[in-house]
């Protein structure tokens, strides 16, 4: 038994300490939101927050989350960055098959907190981690652009 | 896959009501059926056993319209189409209107474009058009009646507005919740009109928000991957590294060790397309990993393929010096190239690929000893029913699909051979023989997707153009080597005549150019023992790559502007004529391009290509560096798709292809070496991301004509677009697919 901070809550998991933090989330923790795409780092569907950060919950493992605090995508919205992200991506409706969404919306969270008002060079750069095979990427660019004036 | 020619034939039906007939258990309101014209007369009696209603609505009590769709939701926008319909005639407010997908059952929900239950070849919209705008006038004229019947006034007196029945003499309303138990009782109208377009509320918007928007940004959204049984165990599989293996002997000792491990099984390939392996049952996805890859098989390989790509290659292009079977031939191709003015001779290459979608593919299955139940990304019903229900020995009736959303597809979810089901179930079945009477999910690692087949075949062309002095285009000779998508389907019969697969030679054997002598051959070799499948777009994906990447090489070779070249011979093709003019206009290219900084150069290419009865022309800018490397800047794009329905969902859909077509450009590839599969993951599989997406502007034609797909069609010109864009950069002309680093060679 591990206990780790979840979206605001502490939350004891039935989960080994080399369990990847994703599965741990998904598998013991029922949050579904985070997304299995590669296991090695690679497509960023599995984006989650450790202590504000975005990090790869597939190579993050639990050992790693504990004393710190999670946020995935059933508890971004309760940060102001995050509400505005996820307004705007619905305003845009970037979503597509939706599956990489979660983790794109994480990293534009991340990228929103320190960068407040980034360039489309910034964007690329900070979301080039988190692919989209439905290739929304031009309205994730637009919505980035868009969160950020609203919280401008 | 190719379409009969008028989806909207089956705009002739009739509209039942089945609210009484616990159709739905527990679903109070009004629900309404369509069924189609032919079979009518049967089913003039309400209590006929052979009523099979197609329910495509239901009107709750609490004044939710729940729109009920026979097409996957797997990114296209599907749901937001047909909910687009149903709620414009029945003058629904667009909040209170959500969609769910249909359950299996081909009589009820056919896709008449495929003849069976299931999504592909962008006929979602060209299907709906007629029928689900008739359930939706159907329902608000039963809810008008009931309304009447209430107030006591005549019909034609109420009106219905963005969900509210109203009397405007009196100044009475009513929702559609207030009014849906009484509705279901009225009878079903004959006839109902539907709005003339000038009167869509709805039809041609910008802009209703996608009904699977708010679910998919907040996390709740359910995919295969996320679904839950009591019990479940998650399977994990070793799957051999060739094709055409199968278990000789395993050893699961250190498996069965690995905390949380349950039970390892062995299970057959249910097909000659499915895969064998071992499976690793576990309580969590981490375990049954841990457990797979602890795992030590002994693989049977005396029947395995074991060629490399560059080998198949090579036989391909040994196999193009001989003729093929004569899929077109106009005039004489030969004759007219033997005495040609000027001769273009050229191998264009493009190499399997994978569908890769986001979410690997996954299945859950419930199996007891009378039934099986199935929730999944579910594409194709009927032939995973019929497939599931032979393998099992079952009725139909006894194998239930659950439609959950799809993480991505671009085909390989409606495999024709039901693959990853099948395998899905035999697993369940090795389980359960072993007294493991639990729901089964099956995951496979992204590794397991992309080395388990089904992929878009590799294809060479070997075509001869001739131009005359005045450098007119005046033969085109072409040779396709590929292998066959509908051989060995349930749809051979369909896609193939006379032993030519017609997805093989789609978009070269019915160019739109005028072009007096035209042959195309194809061979089709049958030794290949690689598993493959159609890719979003089919036979354009690589067809278009040709067709378009040839006329530009004609076009430079006869001294001509690209654009101004093909729109003289488009004589016969105005649709393709129009949005060629669209797109030269949107796109500036009668202004000089804007030029490069320092040494780099720009260039820019045009594309123009009709598929599934939808028409897409681009223009792609690209800058290349003098060290050879690329961006593609910028992309215009004109889509000509009938009337548009859901003008965002088709600029969305327009993007997506773009990308999705230029990840296949740029990188797309997956290689054999020794028969194995050279890629694993993302790492050696690369797609597009978000630094080498252009910026894109999407124009759409102004139609009146029927509607037509849009999740392919906005593929197949990219390629070409760009590599004509490279050609008019720095002259090097692109004819093999991946582009990766050729231009670095250079």
């Amino acid at each position: 038994m591990v206990t780790l901070n979840i979206n605001g809550k502490d939350k004891e998991l039935d989960a080994l300490p080399e369990m990847p933090l994703l599965w741990a989330l998904r598998d013991v923790a029922d949050l579904t939101g985070t997304k299995y795409g590669c296991g090695m780092s690679l497509c960023g569907a599995c984006t989650v927050h450790l202590d504000g950060k975005a990090i790869r919950s597939c190579v993050t493992p639990v050992s790693a989350a504990v004393g710190k605090k999670v946020v995935t995508i059933e508890g971004v919205a309760e940060n102001h960055v995050g509400q505005a992200v996820q307004t705007a991506w619905q305003k845009l409706d970037v979503v597509q098959c939706g599956y990489c969404q979660s983790g794109q919306i994480m990293s534009a969270t991340a990228l929103l907190s320190t960068n407040k008002k980034p360039t489309d060079a910034d964007i690329d750069a900070a979301m080039a981690g988190n692919i989209c095979r439905c290739a929304t990427y031009v309205r994730v660019r637009a919505a980035i652009h868009q969160a950020a004036e609203t919280l401008a | 896959m190719a379409l009969p020619k008028n989806l909207n034939e089956n705009a002739q039906q009739e509209i039942l009501n089945v609210s009484r007939r616990g159709f739905l258990k527990g679903a109070g309101g009004l629900t309404l059926g369509v069924i189609l014209t032919p079979a009518l007369s049967r089913f003039a009696s309400a209590e006929s056993p052979t009523f099979a209603p197609n329910a495509f609505l239901r009107i709750g009590t609490d004044n939710t319209v729940t729109v009920i769709s026979k097409f996957i939701e797997m990114g296209q926008g599907s749901y937001t189409g047909v909910a687009t319909l149903i709620a414009e005639e029945l003058c629904a407010s667009w909040d209170q209107v959500r969609t769910e997908g249909a359950p299996a059952d081909v009589k009820l929900y056919v896709n008449a474009g495929m003849g069976v239950q299931g999504t592909g070849g962008s006929s979602a919209m060209a299907g709906s058009y007629e029928q689900m705008r008739q359930a939706g006038a159907t329902a608000k004229a039963m809810l008008v009646s009931a309304a009447a019947a209430r107030w006591n006034v005549a019909p034609d007196t109420i009106t219905v507005s963005k969900g509210v029945v109203k009397h405007t003499a009196s100044g009475r309303t009513a929702t559609f919740g207030d009014l849906a138990d009484a509705a279901a009782k009225q009878p079903v109208p004959q006839k109902v009109t539907l709005k003339k377009s000038e009167d869509f509320d709805l039809i041609g918007k910008l802009k209703l928000q996608r009904k699977d928007s708010v679910d998919k940004t907040n996390g709740t959204a359910i995919f295969t991957q996320d679904f839950k049984l009591p019990d479940m165990l998650v399977a994990v599989v070793a799957h051999p590294t060739r094709f055409g293996a199968k278990v000789q002997s395993f050893d699961a000792t250190k498996a069965k060790a690995v905390p949380g491990v349950v039970d390892v099984v062995q299970f057959e390939a249910v097909n000659p397309y499915c895969l064998p392996g071992v499976a690793v049952l576990a309580k969590n996805t981490w375990a049954a990993r841990q457990g797979r890859d602890a795992l030590s098989v002994q693989w049977d390989e005396t029947k395995t393929f074991k060629l490399g790509s560059d080998e198949l290659f090579a036989q391909y292009k040994e196999t193009a010096t001989k003729p093929g079977l004569v899929a077109r031939k106009d005039g004489d191709a030969t004759a007219a190239i033997a005495g040609a003015a000027k001769v273009i001779e050229a191998d264009y290459e493009v190499p399997y690929l994978a569908h890769a979608a986001m979410e690997p593919l996954n299945c859950v299955v419930k199996l007891s000893a009378d039934r099986c139940d199935i929730w999944n990304g579910e594409q194709f019903q009927t032939v995973d029913q019929g497939a599931v229900a032979q393998y099992l020995g079952l009725p139909l009736t006894q194998v239930s699909l659950t439609q959950l959303y799809a993480g991505g597809s671009f085909g390989r979810r409606a495999n024709p051979h039901s693959d990853y089901v099948l395998e899905a179930v035999a697993i369940a079945k090795a389980a359960r023989a072993k007294g493991l009477n639990v729901p089964v999910k099956m995951v496979w690692m992204r590794e397991d997707d992309m080395r388990g087949g089904q992929y878009r075949p590799m294809y060479l062309h070997r075509a001869r153009l001739a131009l005359n002095s005045k450098g007119e285009l005046v033969a085109w000779h072409q040779r396709t080597v590929g292998q066959s998508i509908m051989k060995g389907t349930a749809f051979e019969a369909f896609g193939m005549k006379d032993g030519i697969d017609g997805t093989s030679i789609e978009g070269v054997s019915d160019m739109p150019y005028d072009v007096p002598n035209l042959q195309v051959e194809l061979h089709t070799p049958d030794n290949v023992g690689v598993p493959i499948q159609w890719w979003r777009s089919v036979g354009h994906s690589h067809t278009a790559f040709t067709t378009e990447s040839l006329m530009d090489e004609a076009a430079a070779a006869a001294g001509k502007d690209p654009y101004e070249y093909r729109r003289g011979m488009l004589t016969k093709f105005p649709r393709h004529k129009a949005l060629l003019e669209l797109v030269a206009e949107k796109a500036g290219w009668n202004q000089p391009l804007k030029p490069a900084t320092g040494k780099d150069k720009r260039g820019r290419g045009i594309a123009v290509h009709s598929a599934f009865g939808s028409y897409v022309a681009q223009v792609a800018e690209v800058t290349v560096k003098p060290n050879g490397s690329f961006k593609v800047d910028r992309v215009v794009c004109a889509v000509d798709c009938g009337v548009a329905i859901n003008p965002d969902v088709i600029k969305a859909q327009m993007e997506g292809c773009i990308g999705f077509g230029l990840a296949a450009a740029l990188h797309g590839e997956i290689t054999l070496k020794d028969g194995e599969v050279q890629q694993s993951n993302f790492h050696q599989f690369q797609v597009l991301r978000i630094n080498e997406m252009p910026s894109v502007e999407v124009h759409i034609m102004a139609s009146t004509e029927p509607p037509t797909g849009v999740g392919e069609p906005g593929l197949p010109p990219i390629a070409p677009a760009v590599a004509n864009a490279i050609f008019a950069a720095i002259g090097k002309r692109v004819r093999k697919l991946p582009i990766g680093d050729q231009l670095k060679k250079a």
